[in-house]
């Protein structure tokens, strides 16, 4: 065997062996847009709560302004929903390009791998919205999403995992912090995203 | 000077059974059809490698249903995996060598 056949062969043994245990087709480009989505929410979620004399945020916890807190939680949803249909579409067009399944071994593990913390996180904001303890949903997602990317780490770039440590540490201040849920919502989702997305786009996507 | 020419482990001379050996060294266990789709061969190609991989005793078969659907999984024995690393090592070996020469 010539030595570009053996360079070759153990090429070929450590692609082989990364794209059979780890997702690599996530797209930067849509941890990008995820975070413009995130701060345009955040802005509108801004000028509902803030804008006028009275301020919403306050009432909330009077127990009025439940008009206000479905808009929101609108709001929020819309983001998720729009940032997870970029994500897919945009993955599967990377998988794609790097002949890799999307719907493999792999992407299954690190969909459950993501799903437990996020669903477990789900359902307890949830809870914390029924017993209006809003002060602390906006650190309680950051921290479960946090923790769900950390988990889904292992099936993809190492990046995620530190994108998901920053947004557990993230989430821990804002929950010292309550009253400034907005602002640490809009930093996690939107600013974390965007640099994450940048650096993912910079060192794989090309 | 070619000692390690003789380290190479038959089984893995052909490329196919040298890729599965290395998701299966990668994952705890690989299905049957992921592994078609990850290695874009055809069932019969392999089906027949994992056979002879299996006869080697460097997998397992791990055979059960999803529902009704059978559902077959590999698995990489001991012995399996220490003739991958031993294979590894004298390709390594190799390139060394030739370096050197």
């Amino acid at each position: 065997m010539e030595e570009k056949e053996l360079q070759n062969e153990l090429a070929s043994i450590r692609s082989i062996m990364e794209r059979s245990s780890k997702f690599i087709s996530l797209s930067g480009l849509s941890g990008i847009l995820a975070g413009v989505y995130a701060l345009i929410g955040a802005g509108i979620a801004y000028s509902m709560l803030y804008s006028g004399t009275n301020r919403v945020y306050l009432k909330l916890d009077m127990g009025s302004g439940q008009g206000t807190l479905y808009e929101l939680i609108a709001t929020a949803s819309v983001v998720l929903v729009l940032s997870l249909i970029t994500a897919y579409l945009l993955a599967s067009r990377q998988a794609r390009r790097k002949n890799q399944p999307m719907w493999g071994a792999v992407s299954m593990q690190l969909m459950f791998h993501m799903a437990v913390p996020l669903i477990a996180g789900g359902i307890l904001i949830f809870i914390l919205l029924l017993h209006h303890h809003y002060g602390i949903v906006s650190a309680s997602s950051l921290i479960f999403y946090g923790l769900a990317l950390v988990s889904a780490s292992n099936f993809t770039f190492a990046d995620v995992k530190y994108l998901g440590l920053c947004e557990i540490a993230l989430g821990l201040v804002a929950a010292c912090l309550p009253g400034y849920g907005l602002l640490f919502w809009a930093l996690g989702f939107g600013v974390l995203h965007i640099i994450y997305g940048a650096r993912i786009y910079l060192k794989y996507d090309k | 000077m070619n000692i390690a020419f003789d380290k190479l482990d038959k089984a893995f001379e052909n490329r196919v059974r040298l890729q599965i050996m290395s998701v299966l060294a990668a994952n705890e266990r690989y299905d049957f059809n992921s592994l078609k789709d990850l290695l874009s061969i055809t069932d019969g190609n392999l089906a027949s490698h994992l056979k002879s991989l299996e006869k080697e005793e460097y997998i397992i078969v791990h055979k059960s249903f999803l529902g009704r659907k059978p559902n077959t999984n590999y698995e990489a024995t001991e012995k399996g995996k220490k003739a991958f690393k031993d294979h590894l090592d004298a390709l390594e070996q190799l390139i060394r060598q030739q370096k050197h020469a």
